[in-house]
This record gives C-alpha cells, sequence and structure tokens, in this order.
C-alpha cells in the first residue's frame, strides 16, 4: 500500500521534472520535451494501473495550478487550449503502454519499445489530434498535420524508454513493478 | 516551488474556489455554443474588463499567460486568410483567447491549498472504490516534495558525468536518477509504515 504510494507520486513528480530539463524548441510555445517520455515510462516501468495512476495525480497538480507542462504552463487554462487532447490522453497512454509491458511476455525491452510506440505515441495522437481539431476549428486530417512534427522526437523518446525500462529490469528487477 | 497564483489579493480571491470552478465550466460550455464573432467579441471584453478590474500588474501578467498560445493563433489566421475566411477565423481565436484566459483567471485567483480541498472534496465519493481523501492529500504532498529533490539529484549525476566527461549527458542521466528515485521511493514507503502507514 505504501510502496504504491510512493511509487505512483514519484513518477508523477519524474513527469513533472522531465519537462522542467532543458529543452528543444521547434516553434516557440510547442516545447519538445521530454514529458511525454515521463508519460511512457510510467507505464512500462509501473504497470498499466498504477502508471496511469500516476499520471492522473500529475494532472491533478497541473489543474490544481502548479506551472509543471512543459514550457512552465499549468492551471486550468491548459484544459481549454489545443492540448487538451494529449492531457486527456496522457493517463490513457500510460496505461495501454503498461499493459502492453504486463501481458506481452516477450524481452522487457521490446515489449517496453512496443507498449511506448502503440501508448505514447498511436493512443495520444489519437486523443490529441480531434483535441486540437475541436480548439483550433479543424478537419481531422487538417490537425493530423500539425501533429507530425513531433512524430520523429516522440520516435525516440520510445527508444529511449524502452533502453531505461530494460536497463532498470536488470538492475532492480524488483522495482520494474510491470512485471513483478 | 511558485505557483500560478497571484500573490498580490484581488476580489476575485475571496470568492470559493468550488463557485469559481462552477463558473468556468459554465463560461466555456457557453462559449462552444456560441459561433458569431460579434458574441465571442463581447465575451472576450467582458473578460478584459474583468481581468482590468484586478490591478494593471495582475492585468500583464494574465495576458502574459496567454504567450504559449500565438503559435495555434498564427496557424489559424494564415489558415482562415488562405480559405478567404476571416470571420471564422477570427471566432475561433476569440473562443481560444476568452476559454483559456478564463480559466486562467480562475488559477491565478485561487490558491493552491484552496483548489487542493476542491479536487479532494470532488473525490469523496471515490471512497467507496478505495481510494481515500486522505491518501490523495498525501500523495499530492509527496510529488511536491519529490520535484526538487529528483531535481536536484539528476543535477548532480549531470556534473558527476562532467566531470568525468567532455561530452554531454543527455539522456545518460536518466537511468541512474531513476534507479536512485526507485530506491527514494522504497525508503519514503518504509518510514510511512513506520509511522502507522497511509491510511
Amino acid at each position: 500500500m505504501e510502496k504504491n504510494l510512493t511509487h505512483i507520486a514519484l513518477f508523477a513528480a519524474l513527469i513533472a521534472v522531465l519537462g522542467l530539463v532543458p529543452k528543444l524548441d521547434l516553434i516557440s510555445g510547442v516545447p519538445i520535451t521530454a514529458q511525454s517520455l515521463g508519460i511512457m515510462l510510467c507505464g512500462t516501468v509501473l504497470g498499466a494501473k498504477r502508471g496511469a495512476l500516476a499520471v492522473l495525480l500529475f494532472l491533478v497538480l497541473v489543474a490544481a495550478g502548479l506551472p509543471l507542462l512543459a514550457g512552465g504552463r499549468g492551471g486550468m487554462g491548459v484544459f481549454a487550449g489545443p492540448s487538451v487532447g494529449y492531457l486527456i490522453g496522457f493517463p490513457l497512454a500510460a496505461f495501454v503502454a503498461g499493459l502492453v509491458v504486463e501481458r506481452w511476455k516477450a524481452p522487457v525491452a521490446v515489449a517496453a519499445f512496443a507498449g511506448s510506440i502503440l501508448g505514447g505515441i498511436i493512443v495520444l495522437y489519437a486523443l490529441g489530434i480531434p483535441g486540437m481539431a475541436l480548439v483550433l476549428g479543424k478537419t481531422l486530417p487538417e490537425a493530423a498535420l500539425l501533429a507530425t512534427p513531433f512524430l520523429a522526437g516522440d520516435l525516440l523518446k520510445a527508444i529511449i524508454a524502452a533502453a531505461v525500462t530494460h536497463a532498470i529490469g536488470q538492475m532492480r528487477p524488483g522495482a520494474l513493478l510491470s512485471r513483478a | 516551488m511558485l505557483t500560478l497564483t497571484s500573490p498580490r489579493e484581488t476580489w476575485a480571491h475571496r470568492w470559493p474556489a468550488g463557485v469559481k470552478l462552477g463558473l468556468l465550466c459554465l463560461w466555456t460550455a457557453l462559449l462552444f455554443q456560441i459561433t458569431s464573432p460579434l458574441w465571442l467579441t463581447l465575451a472576450a471584453l467582458i473578460l478584459l474588463i474583468l481581468t482590468a478590474t484586478c490591478g494593471t500588474l495582475f492585468l500583464k501578467t494574465a495576458l502574459l499567460h496567454l504567450k504559449p498560445l500565438w503559435p495555434f493563433i498564427l496557424i489559424v489566421a494564415i489558415w482562415h486568410l488562405w480559405l478567404r475566411d476571416p470571420s471564422g477565423g477570427v471566432g475561433i481565436i476569440l473562443r481560444l483567447l476568452t476559454t483559456v484566459a478564463a480559466a486562467n483567471l480562475v488559477t491565478m485567483t485561487t490558491r493552491l491549498s484552496d483548489m487542493i480541498a476542491v479536487i479532494t472534496a470532488l473525490c469523496r465519493p471515490l471512497a467507496r472504490i478505495g481510494l481515500n481523501p486522505a491518501t490523495l492529500a498525501l500523495a499530492i504532498a509527496l510529488v511536491i516534495r519529490f520535484i526538487p529533490v529528483m531535481l536536484h539529484r539528476m543535477e548532480q549525476i549531470r556534473d558527476a558525468f562532467r566531470a568525468r566527461s567532455t561530452g554531454r549527458a543527455g539522456w545518460r542521466v536518466l537511468t541512474p536518477a531513476l534507479l536512485a528515485a526507485l530506491d527514494d521511493a522504497d525508503h519514503v514507503a518504509e518510514a510511512l509504515r513506520a509511522r502507522g502507514g497511509a491510511g
């Protein structure tokens, strides 16, 4: 019980920290950061349920007014902005990423990579793009076009998530709760 | 850590957080129903006046919080000029600005503790499926405490890397930072248990 709680809180903090570390700006205001890497890691390391709860906890803090999203954004405003679909997709992305690692008994690195792609890219974009389309008044293909510049970075993040999950599995097998 | 709440007390700070959040939901739902640029301009004006009554510095900060939206505004503007539908574009931009600004206004005038109180109150029905409001409050406090600890830990690992190598540490700090953090989580869990558990 306590262990679940501290792991969930810790990974919620990890998502925040990864959004705060030095970043690369594509277009000013649309930062490419490691934040979605944190979402992937929540799922692949903690597993589906705990991973999704960690992301939800992070979103609660963002909604409560802490500037924890990439680029120092936060507050209720982000849930009215164009990124709303991505924010709603975050917990689901972590859940799917975790589910793949839990259920698919392939080597950890392979399962974590597949989970990160399926959760952190496919599921996340499937919710993020309609959100953008709704807020910006665009059709789905038009909104999808706006999301494509992020694809390369997100693929890279899926590779890093797989490598880090694999390393944790090797050094602290017990800490890899998705496979415990 | 810095929050987005305005430190200077305004009239809106004294309104209950729950009321402000309820009004915000209504406002956002309403704005998605109207499409006429005229009404949307009126809504934007109302919001501008409301924000301005909180003081000039407050207004400046509020406008600064809208800055991250400009790439989206630019894209919509170019798009609709190209489609020769300027009034449609103006409507979308105004709606985006007024919904986000209204939400920011609530955030800027509500203390973090009040917001967390509303969140835990809203989660009370979830106690039946096992989510205790006290546990949620503890989890929130833990995250707020863990963030500076993890930032500091990552900085230490990056320094250690720099001492050994001329290259950039980049993503390589991630695995040791995560391992250290997982150990921290175990220790905190033990400490919680020793103090009577997390409820």
